[in-house]
């Protein structure tokens, strides 16, 4: 496992060690200790999972270790990271096999003895390291209609109540980290279903428009209910929950976004009372 | 180096965080072809950090609230020395800036008869912050970025092509600012020159305006709650095209940044903690706080701690506690319980919620910062209190700008707005004013960015010699000079940090006139090291690059703040002065402007001591003395420039008690 | 340019996984080291028990009944060659012709709405069809088109499953109210049976009323909650209810097997069922 080439063990000792390292870690030395990580490194040629051992200090979490590794051993590993605090969403990458953000995974969780395997996300071609081009989800993210605001009601004459708002209040806590889209199998697995499904952050997204308490799509004729079947992929949805499970914000996606989603393009195709009532009323469906 | 791909739009924004996108959203909705171009992706820009919330008097919650108070509380936030002008139309302009953003989607919290929230925040005299939570800067940059996707989505249905007319370079740097230099030109602004991050491709965008919305200088110093991105980038872009910036000494420690663990020391915790209960207390469990108000808000702070307490029920009736001080004033008086022995276990201080509110109404209130402690430090906030400690969040100083216009002055064509134009926020920002300060100035900047492109003799194109140097300084890292004593290339990840410990250690919250005079001997040898730092690998993704080139922004920007920041012997908002401790009402018209002492190309003369610097262009006199003093007179220099004085109208919305603490004798007379 | 600019999507529209020419070139299908496939086989392990144990309960036709308790399989039961049962819910709505257990009539519609149930749906996609085994865990299927066709977007009638859950939901609450009988069918009595219907009858209700199509039908399929106060309240009932449906959905699982395998305990004599007043 942990066999390293002749020069990363060279510069591992060489003069890039900085002396701030050193005293980053003497704050708690007590527990430092050397973790034995699996970094991919390659693009879109190829690439290969290589070994690194490197120092960890006590309350560090796995961006740090990859910036120590940028910083010690590997000046030009690439890695996308902007916050540090889990808000902004760009530090998204797979750790042991699963979708994580770098700076939310404590390196506490992980045994001393365990090896770390830290890879791209493998939903989204890549682009070097541990970058991936993730520019299906703006695509995606342009596919799906903006909110259209009432026409009635000018800047400042908006009111709308707490209780009204609080749901898609919730699925704007989303970061756009991705890790749900990376994690879902409908792409994941299926290259070929990028075209036709939008993925759980952008079904989530006709949710919060259709739940938003002032968006007026449906009287500009409109219908995100059974667009999002129609237009978004909805029912290449098999709620099998990977998205909530990798949320780092904890939205429940599954249970208060694409599971009402499905019953509202229920109400819309398949409830015959409901398709009656809009044939007798004309109401664009 | 002609195979250079050319790109022609009417406005380039530089940033793509509140300004920026505002910016871009109202030059485009100007009619202007727009591209903006930011180092990170689109959406995860820096303003995702701001917590609290957007400084406006809209007086949902208390009627009394308008913009005279707003404005009243900026500039005594600000010490008086805010550009005056920016401070009224910010705050006349917030309310709309904000309703405008319900109009693009937002939900903001809501009131109980339906209108947006206003929450309490430190020097806010009413309840005046428009919030999502805690997270009220992800809400406006997800507001903007899915306006300018709406935008898209017109330009598709009309023109068939999303970017059409409003484009989004994602991961690419600006490196220059391009101007036409030709004898007959006046120096106008004819584009800018990029890099992709993801590619190491350059490219020059041709554009008569260029909006800088590039944030903060937040990496230079090492304890910061700012992201990567906070290299003072367009600070530097802004010196190095021949623009003055305005006030760089003042750089603001927010009071409450996370101490432990190291490797999140810095981060943010916000000031709602605070606004909605939180109490600061030292080691010996008192609320220090009430030892630290300062005499000109001595009648505008609570006493005791029953009083206090009572404000958060009964505001019309009780004054608020010392803990909401302006952020100047906590962040020295934590400083000051620390040095005195009286701090927590990792250098800092206790902010404490638990005994304050029940654990479901913190969860329900600060769900992030729950959140940020419990995955961060395993802190479980409801239980126990926080560590803080002060961290560098802001600087007030940036680029000099027109007030109403938001135009640089001096370069026809370059605009600033959001955190990296100066003069809006004084010596000190409120908080929550920074949020309102990107819409204002953002739509300001990108409304008359796109007037000046529209003009019929708008510059537009970019002279090939100058891409020529842009792009050989863009790649000078991979050939890094051969060091004269045969020692390796530069690590820049090691500059990067002594730099960052230089700012901390010599030119941090506490200012001494030896340690700025020693930082700027520092920056010097740093400067010459940076010359010779070098890179592995080649261009595709390569952070060492990255980070190479961003050092010449990191350095230019820190001798600014040293150079202000010895000049100013005072002390007033951001800016302390261990050896001139008090605020002097003489420094108050006075504003300190940096430029650049050289011609704009980096030639290898830069900061070589026998090497002397023009007489800075400018109306007032450079100033000589210690600015000048060998060896570590360096690539910047200062002129003063006296202020306009304040209107009459806005100087009468206070008290001639009031303004005599802060006006020179001869402005009050005026 | 990771902006969107060029169109991604047409160079990478080749078929393929996480082993697709583009992505990352990494040979493992996956690389968790966890024991991701702990949940899906203790899935499958219990929803196959589940089936072998109903199966054979549903077609044996045989110790469903003994005063005053009913096997909520059989119940009700609607055969004219179901056991007779003194004001029991039994209905001859069938004819003489039906001459299979009675309990294939009756439980088409537990199991259909177990069969759509969104939590079923996701317990035995992974379960069962490996899709997916478990979260970033390559599926082993060349196509996808999840509930997008025949027959798999019957799934969107769930919600008639559910209106039909509630009636028979209510049959067995009528069930646990005759359970309150001794074998003479006087009134005011209870047994360990009574207890065990009891339990039965509301994981049932539970399960049943947390049901998604449930929590959209009582207030989720609104858009403005303020003008409706009291669907708002049931709505926040429901979804607390929801929050738990799968604890919901395996507790009354097992519960409804437990009370069947009651009943034929006593019906088939090898246990006395304990009086308790």
């Amino acid at each position: 496992m942990s066999t390293r080439t002749p020069s990363e063990t060279a510069s591992d000792q060489g003069p890039a060690e900085r002396p701030d390292a050193a005293g980053e870690g003497s704050e708690a030395n007590g527990s430092a200790y050397d973790a034995r990580f699996r970094v991919w490194r390659g693009d879109v040629d190829g690439g290969d999972l290589r070994d690194f051992t490197v120092r960890v200090n006590d309350g560090e979490v796995v961006l740090d270790i990859i910036h120590r590794l940028q910083a010690t051993q590997a000046p030009d590993l690439a890695v996308r990271w902007n916050c540090k605090a889990g808000k902004c969403g760009s530090c998204s990458a797979e750790i042991n096999g699963r979708p994580r953000l770098m700076c939310m995974t404590r390196m506490s969780v992980f045994g001393r003895d365990d090896v770390i395997t830290v890879t791209p996300l493998r939903a989204f071609p890549v682009v070097r390291d541990l970058v991936t081009d993730v520019g299906f989800n703006y695509e995606k993210a342009r596919e799906v209609p903006s909110f259209v605001p009432p026409e009635d009601l000018g800047p400042g004459e908006y009111r709308m109540m707490q209780e009204d708002v609080d749901r898609s209040q919730e699925f704007r806590k989303c970061i756009e980290c991705f890790l749900c889209q990376d994690t879902c199998h409908v792409v994941r697995d299926h290259e070929e279903n990028k075209t036709a499904f939008a993925g759980p952050r952008f079904l989530m997204r006709v949710a919060e428009l259709d739940m938003h308490p002032l968006d007026a799509a449906a009287a500009s004729g409109l219908d995100r209910k059974s667009t999002a079947q129609e237009e978004h992929g909805l029912g290449y949805c098999n709620i099998t929950k990977c998205c909530s499970e990798v949320c780092p914000e904890g939205i429940h996606i599954t249970d208060n976004a694409l599971i009402p989603l499905k019953e509202r393009a229920v109400d819309r195709k398949y409830d015959p009372l409901v398709w009656l009532g809009n044939k007798i009323r004309r109401r664009p469906t | 180096m002609s195979q250079v791909e050319r790109q022609q739009w009417d406005v380039v924004v530089v940033g793509a965080g509140g300004a920026g996108l505002r910016a871009a959203i109202e030059a485009r909705e100007q009619g202007a072809r727009t591209a903006v171009i930011c180092k990170s992706l689109f959406g995860k820009a820096h303003t995702v950090m701001a917590e609290g919330g957007i400084a406006a008097s809209m007086g949902n919650v208390n009627s009394g609230d308008n913009w005279q108070v707003h404005f009243r509380d900026t500039l005594r936030g600000g010490k008086f020395l805010n550009q005056w002008r920016m401070a009224e139309l910010h705050a006349r302009e917030a309310p709309d800036r904000v309703w405008e953003l319900e109009t693009w989607g937002a939900l903001f919290d809501r009131t109980k008869d339906g209108r947006i929230s206003q929450r309490n925040f430190g020097g806010h005299e009413y309840p005046r912050l428009a919030h999502v939570g805690d997270r009220t800067g992800l809400e406006l940059i997800r507001t903007l970025q899915q306006k300018i996707v709406a935008l898209q989505q017109e330009d598709k249905r009309e023109f068939g092509n999303y970017e059409a007319r409003l484009k989004v370079f994602q991961e690419c740097t600006v490196t220059r600012v391009l101007k036409d230099e030709s004898a007959s030109g006046d120096g106008r602004v004819t584009g800018a020159f990029c890099y992709e991050r993801e590619s190491g491709r350059f490219f020059v965008i041709e554009a008569p305006s260029v909006v800088l919305a590039t944030g903060g200088i937040g990496k230079s110093f090492k304890v910061t709650s700012n992201s990567w991105e906070y290299t003072g980038d367009g600070h530097a872009l802004a010196l190095l095209a021949g623009a003055p910036l305005l006030n760089m000494e003042f750089v603001q420690f927010h009071p409450t940044g996370m101490v432990w663990p190291p490797s999140v020391k810095g981060i943010l915790v916000t000031e709602s903690v605070r606004g909605d209960g939180g109490v600061l207390r030292n080691s010996e469990g008192k609320r220090f706080m009430f030892d630290y108000i300062p005499d000109v808000f001595k009648e505008k702070y609570a006493e005791s701690e029953a009083e206090g307490d009572r404000w958060y029920e009964d505001p019309d009736h009780n004054r608020r506690p010392p803990e909401l001080l302006p952020r100047d004033e906590v962040a020295r008086a934590i400083n000051a319980e620390v040095k005195a022995g009286r701090g927590s276990p990792h250098g800092g201080v206790f902010l404490d919620v638990s005994t304050r509110m029940p654990a479901e109404v913190i969860r329900r209130r600060l769900p992030s910062m729950y959140h940020q402690f419990k995955e961060l430090a395993d802190v479980d906030i409801t239980a126990e209190a926080m560590e803080v400690g002060p961290t560098c969040h802001y600087v007030m100083g940036g680029i000099a700008v027109e007030s109403d216009t938001a135009a640089a002055r001096g370069v026809p064509g370059l605009f600033a707005a959001g955190e990296v134009a100066g003069g809006m926020h004084g010596s000190n920002r409120l908080g929550g004013n920074s949020l309102s300060d990107l819409l204002v100035f953002g739509r300001r900047a990108g409304l008359y960015a796109a007037r000046h492109a529209a003009a019929p003799d708008a510059a537009r194109s970019v002279d090939e010699a100058q891409v020529d140097t842009a792009a050989a300084e863009a790649l000078r890292p991979f050939s890094a000079e051969g060091p004269r004593d045969g020692t390796v290339p530069e690590n820049p990840y090691t500059l990067h940090q002594e730099l960052q410990q230089t700012m901390n250690d010599l030119v941090g919250i506490i200012r001494r006139e030896g340690e700025m005079a020693e930082a700027l001997e520092r920056l010097a040898d740093l400067r010459q090291r940076a010359r010779r730092a070098g890179v592995e690998g080649h261009r595709q993704f390569n952070p060492g690059w990255h980070l190479a080139l961003d050092l010449r922004n990191m350095l230019l920007v820190s001798e600014c703040v040293a150079r202000a920041a010895l000049e100013r012997t005072e002390s007033r908002g951001g800016h302390t002065r261990e050896d001139h401790p008090g605020m002097n009402r003489d420094w108050r018209r006075v504003n300190l402007l940096c430029r650049l002492a050289e011609p704009a190309d980096d030639s290898p003369t830069a900061g070589r001591p026998d090497v002397r610097a023009e007489p800075a262009a400018g109306s007032a006199a450079p100033v000589g003395g210690l600015a000048a003093a060998e060896p570590a007179r360096g690539r910047i220099a200062l002129t003063r420039v006296t202020t306009d004085p304040i209107r009459p109208d806005l100087l009468a919305l206070f008290d001639k008690e009031e303004l005599v603490k802060y006006l020179a004798e001869e402005e009050l007379f005026e | 340019m990771a902006t969107g600019t060029e169109p991604h999507l047409k160079k990478g529209s080749a078929p393929g996984g996480v082993r697709h020419g583009t992505r990352a070139a990494i040979a493992a299908a996956h690389l968790r080291t966890d024991r991701w496939w702990l949940q899906p086989a203790a899935t499958a392990a219990g929803l196959f028990a589940f089936v072998v144990y109903s199966t054979w309960r549903a077609f044996a036709n045989a110790d469903y009944y003994e005063a005053p308790y009913v096997s909520p399989f059989y119940s009700p039961c609607i055969a004219e060659n179901c056991e007779p049962m003194k004001n029991g819910p039994n209905w001859e709505i069938f004819g003489s012709w039906w001459g299979l257990s009675p309990a294939l009539l009756i439980l088409i519609f537990p199991l259909g709405f177990r069969l759509t149930c969104y939590y079923y749906r996701k317990a035995y996609y992974r379960g069962f069809w490996a899709s997916p085994p478990a979260c970033a865990v390559a599926e082993p299927h060349a196509k996808y088109t999840g509930e997008t066709r025949f027959p798999l977007i019957l799934q969107n009638i769930h919600r008639y499953f559910f209106y039909a859950a509630v009636p028979v939901a209510g049959i067995l609450t009528y069930d646990t109210v005759l359970a309150f009988r001794n074998e003479h069918y006087e009134w005011g009595h209870a047994g360990l049976g009574t207890l065990v219907f009891l339990v039965n009858i509301t994981l049932i209700w539970a399960y049943t009323l947390s049901c998604h199509s449930c929590r959209h039908i009582v207030g989720g399929k609104l858009k403005h909650f303020s003008i409706h106060p009291v669907r708002y309240r049931m709505w926040r009932w429901v979804g607390w209810l929801n929050g738990r449906h799968m604890l919901l959905a395996w507790a009354s699982l097992i519960s409804v097997a437990l009370a069947d395998f009651y009943v034929y305990l006593i019906a088939s004599g090898a246990f006395d069922d304990p009086t308790l007043f």
